[in-house]
């Protein structure tokens, strides 16, 4: 009987879409008999296979089972478990399935792990006769952490509830909130028989009161899992090649695209370059070169100059660029029988970097089988957990909410694979995505000490002690930046008044509030001083108005990002080259993140010493001290704007809203910096 | 990307991987038509050269065709190509079923090659559709010290992490064809125009589906006279692949217990 398969309306062979596809769930719910009848109702066995496995069990003594058809190992058949993912393959009319087994005995999660992994969707096994039981809610949260997205719910033995549709209502109700919960919602949950083969192929009288797709009619709706192709360019080098005069950087696109000609950085040691060309053998005819490649290919480039590049560095677009981190929060499984406990060694593996680290804390556990969750210094074996991570040296990573491909890890432990986990937060990510400068994150130990002692100096004096004592304390220019806020309209009296030699800029993105440009002119005639401003570069800003449009920076964190580096970032970047000193007007109430930040640090990535003189002083002590003084303050500041940056990406404050609020309002609260303090 | 874009793609950055990761490699060099695919993956993944030993273990039985084809193109592809002869049949386990004990001869062969050559990885060209124990595989997969292979304490891999650190005297066998089907790689061949030795071309009714020793494979019925023809039988067979190779058959875990003492 083969009612599934016609072969007149089978597309050409190797163009068929080809969905892997994962079946897990509760050891004895019944996966390999799924598997089995599959095979069998869509006419895949091959010929004679059927008859030989029931000829070895007549011979063994035993009654013949489906399952017989996957457990081809010896050691299954005697055990009655399956102790690997078997990879099967069959048949429907419009795709290629493979099917991979995945065991449910829970010793064998490292390689029921290894399948899901591999899987474009799944199928979750539940026994009507026994329920959700552990290993069906293990399985089902390792699906969510793995990244498979497509699930239905096959309700297996309804045979021996008498085909109960009270039963099957029950299962389905709390499968369905378990999985929704975790952002996976069930395609179906389908009642069956799979050793009847009630519901596998075709609707079943018996499961009349069932109006849902039969399991066949659900997988036909599965889709391969596409290449990340609309997120930004994430291309990890694998190796860099020197066979002849070329020096060729190969890696495989794991999201976004390439062009001949892009502007592209090598992080986490941000080397700018242009890509030069796409290598490809055997050599392509005379005008056939290629000049873009897409997410997915495995590629060689050369780029337009000399740049060390290395195994597991990351290369994406300058304009967005792959942040760098040594530290990391992040949601792990762990396989290892030893329990992951807090100081481990770890070698990370993201990409194809390998990066030493410690596990710096334990933040929680969870056994998603028990469903128990609980603050433990320990995740055991088979366990979730949440953790930090301080790594040895700065690794280019995404979170894994922006880029599933660079934001997941594998940990190894003597030299072996123990776990892997998902980049929940990048937790000293500087300048956010925008660095420039070095990626060397350490600070120099003389350049920490020289701030340590000038802190403790500076610490009780008066806003404008602060600026002159620093003045006198440190050689080389001295920079303040200002945006015309209250606070650097206050600190720009105390310089001015005061005559101390610091060299006063403005970073005019272009984008600044009318206000703004009315209240800098009226600043200079005040002072009777020149504010000397510095501009996006031309190329740049035409670069990214083309590719994102003249307010593309609505469209994604990532765009807005792209905007800041090019408009605030980058210009910034050339005013405080060589300098050794940095004021600024940041105080400590004015976000969350911003709390964090202190009076006096040492810069690591500008390796300046940076001073916030106002740190400590409440936004009533900078109005009434602007006021006292008669310097011009913003109008917008009296219509309830408190941080003002450009036009489109500033609003006023509602009643009660934090200061910053105002900033990038549609992005999460906490992480509203451009880029220029963002830690 | 089509469906042989992405298999390639995906074999490419395995062979990439194994070359990074790993110390002193070698291609098997079957002759056979996955082989052949292997070979040429490889010299896409480094642009024209096979950076690596291409070693054949020669049982000395092979078909006059497979060894005219070894000749000629190990010398057009320009390979550092490596013979190793495999020993008599007397010093094979007496236990294993005849055809099964003369295709272990290779197991023995590629031991010896192993230590003389001191290889930490071997890169095979197994698939898992071939055969119901390959189905079982990892991508890197890690050998025992005598070159067993413990299906029961395999490794996690997932997310494209390998685990390319075997135990002190052990080895990796690593598998950069390891899911393509027989099907994709007919395909393929096709696709980009690979050489082929043309037992696998039906001749008075009948071809090789799978070539091994001269003696112990045998042809399957077919008529197809061309790599267009065999991709339409095979989209329409249930014959398994293997079923002209007689160790695969001789009893129920004949193939099994080879896998298990280190064959491919």
């Amino acid at each position: 009987m083969n009612v599934l398969v016609n072969p007149e309306l089978l597309p050409v062979a190797d163009q068929r879409p080809l969905v892997r596809i994962v079946i897990v769930g509760h050891v004895d719910h019944g996966k390999s008999t799924l598997i089995g009848r599959l095979l069998y109702e869509t006419g895949s066995l091959p010929d004679g296979k059927l008859e030989h496995l029931k000829a070895v069990s007549a011979r063994r003594g035993m009654p013949f089972e489906w399952s017989f058809l996957l457990d081809a190992l010896q050691t299954e058949r005697d055990q009655g478990i399956t102790i690997d993912t078997s990879q099967i393959r069959f048949r429907t009319a419009s795709r290629d399935f493979v099917l991979i087994d995945a065991p449910g005995h829970v010793e064998f999660l490292r390689n029921m792990i290894t399948g899901a992994a591999q899987a474009d969707a799944a199928v979750l096994m539940i026994d009507a006769t026994e329920g959700v039981r552990e290993q069906t809610r293990r399985h089902g949260y390792l699906l969510h952490l793995l990244g498979v997205r497509q699930v239905a719910v096959v309700v297996n033995k309804m045979d021996r509830t008498g085909y109960s549709a009270a039963r099957f209502n029950e299962i389905a109700e709390e499968i369905d909130a378990y999985l929704t919960g975790l952002g996976l919602k069930p395609a179906a949950i389908i009642p069956v028989s799979a050793r009847e083969g009630d519901g596998v192929a075709l609707k079943s009288a018996s499961l009349a009161w069932y109006d849902g797709p039969p399991v066949v009619q659900a997988l036909d709706q599965f889709s391969p899992a596409a290449p990340l192709q609309n997120l930004p360019l994430r291309l990890p080098v694998q190796a860099v090649y020197k066979f002849d005069d070329r020096r060729i950087i190969a890696g495989r696109i794991e999201s976004g695209e390439i062009g001949v000609g892009d502007e592209i950085t090598v992080m986490p040691g941000n080397k700018i370059a242009r890509i030069r060309s796409i290598e490809n053998w055997p050599v392509p005819h005379e005008g056939k070169t290629v000049t873009v490649a897409n997410a997915g290919r495995s590629v060689g480039i050369t780029l337009d100059r000399e740049l060390f590049v290395q195994r597991g560095e990351i290369i994406a677009r300058a304009l967005a660029p792959v942040p760098a981190t040594r530290r990391l929060r992040a949601r792990v499984f762990w396989l290892h029988p030893t329990p992951l406990v807090p100081n481990t060694t770890i070698t990370l593996r993201l990409g194809t970097s390998e990066a030493r680290g410690q596990v710096s804390a334990i933040v929680n556990t969870l056994d998603p089988g028990a469903l128990q969750s609980g603050i433990s210094h320990a995740i055991p074996q088979n366990h979730i957990g949440e953790i930090d991570i301080e790594l040895a040296k700065p690794l280019a990573a995404d979170r894994s909410t922006e880029n599933p491909a660079t934001g997941r890890f594998a940990l190894e432990i003597d030299g072996r694979i123990g776990g892997g986990g998902l980049i929940l937060d990048l937790l000293d990510q500087r300048r956010d995505q925008n660095e420039i400068r070095g990626s060397d994150s350490t600070v120099p130990r003389a350049l920490q000490q020289q701030a340590d002692a000038l802190a403790a100096l500076l610490a009780d004096l008066p806003p404008v002690d602060r600026l002159k004592l620093l003045r006198d304390q440190i050689e080389g220019r001295i920079v303040f930046t200002t945006s015309f806020g209250i606070e650097d309209q206050a600190i720009l009296e105390m310089i001015v008044r005061n005559d101390i030699d610091i060299d006063v800029v403005t970073l005019d993105t272009g984008r600044l509030f009318p206000e703004t440009y009315n209240l800098w002119a009226q600043t200079e005639s005040h002072f009777g001083k020149r504010i000397r401003a510095l501009y996006p570069r031309h190329d740049a800003l035409e670069a990214l108005v083309e590719k994102q449009g003249i307010n593309g920076f609505y469209a994604s964190r990532e765009a807005r990002l792209a905007c800041c580096f090019v408009r605030k970032v980058e210009p910034l970047n050339r005013a405080l080259a060589g300098a050794t000193g940095w004021i600024t007007g940041l105080r400590a109430d004015q976000s969350a993140n911003r709390a964090d930040m202190a009076l006096l640090t040492a810069d690591a990535s500008y390796r300046l010493l940076k001073l916030n003189p106002i740190f400590d002083w409440s936004r009533e002590q900078v109005a009434a001290f602007t006021a006292s003084q008669g310097v011009p303050v913003n109008p917008l500041h009296e219509r309830n704007f408190a941080s003002i940056g450009c036009a489109p990406c500033t609003r006023a404050l509602r009643p009660g809203e934090p200061e910053r609020a105002g900033r990038w309002w549609w992005e999460e609260a906490t992480k509203k910096e451009c880029g220029l303090h963002g830690r | 990307m089509d469906r042989l874009d992405e298999l390639e793609a995906q074999s490419i950055f395995i062979f990439r991987e194994a070359f990074a990761r790993m110390k002193n490699i070698a291609l098997l060099w079957s002759l056979g038509k996955d082989s052949n695919v292997m070979i040429w993956l490889a010299r896409k993944a480094f642009f024209g050269r096979v950076p690596f030993p291409v070693m054949h273990v020669d049982t000395g039985k092979k078909f006059a065709e497979m060894y005219e084809f070894r000749i000629r193109y190990a010398k057009e592809w320009a390979l550092d190509l490596i013979v190793e002869n495999c020993p008599p049949i007397d010093s094979v386990d007496p236990t294993l079923p005849p055809a099964a004990r003369s295709a272990a001869r290779k197991t023995e062969g590629l031991k010896s090659a192993l230590v003389k050559h001191g290889f930490d990885g071997l890169i095979t060209g197994i698939r898992r559709d071939e055969e119901p124990t390959r189905a079982k595989e990892r991508v890197f997969s890690p050998r025992g010290a005598e070159g067993l292979w413990d299906v029961r304490d395999q490794p996690p891999e997932f997310w494209n992490h390998f685990n390319a650190s075997p135990p002190p005297g052990a080895h990796l066998r690593i598998h950069p064809i390891l899911h393509w089907t027989e099907i994709d790689i007919w395909a393929y061949t096709r696709r980009e125009n690979i050489p082929i030795i043309p037992l696998y071309l039906s001749r008075n009714g009948k071809r090789y589906r799978s070539l091994g020793d001269a003696d112990i494979t045998f042809p399957v019925a077919s008529n197809a006279r061309s790599i267009d023809e065999i991709i339409d039988e095979l989209h329409d067979t249930k014959v398994p692949e293997r079923s002209g190779r007689a160790m695969d058959h001789e009893s129920e875990d004949a193939f099994e217990r080879l896998r298990t003492a280190g064959y491919l």
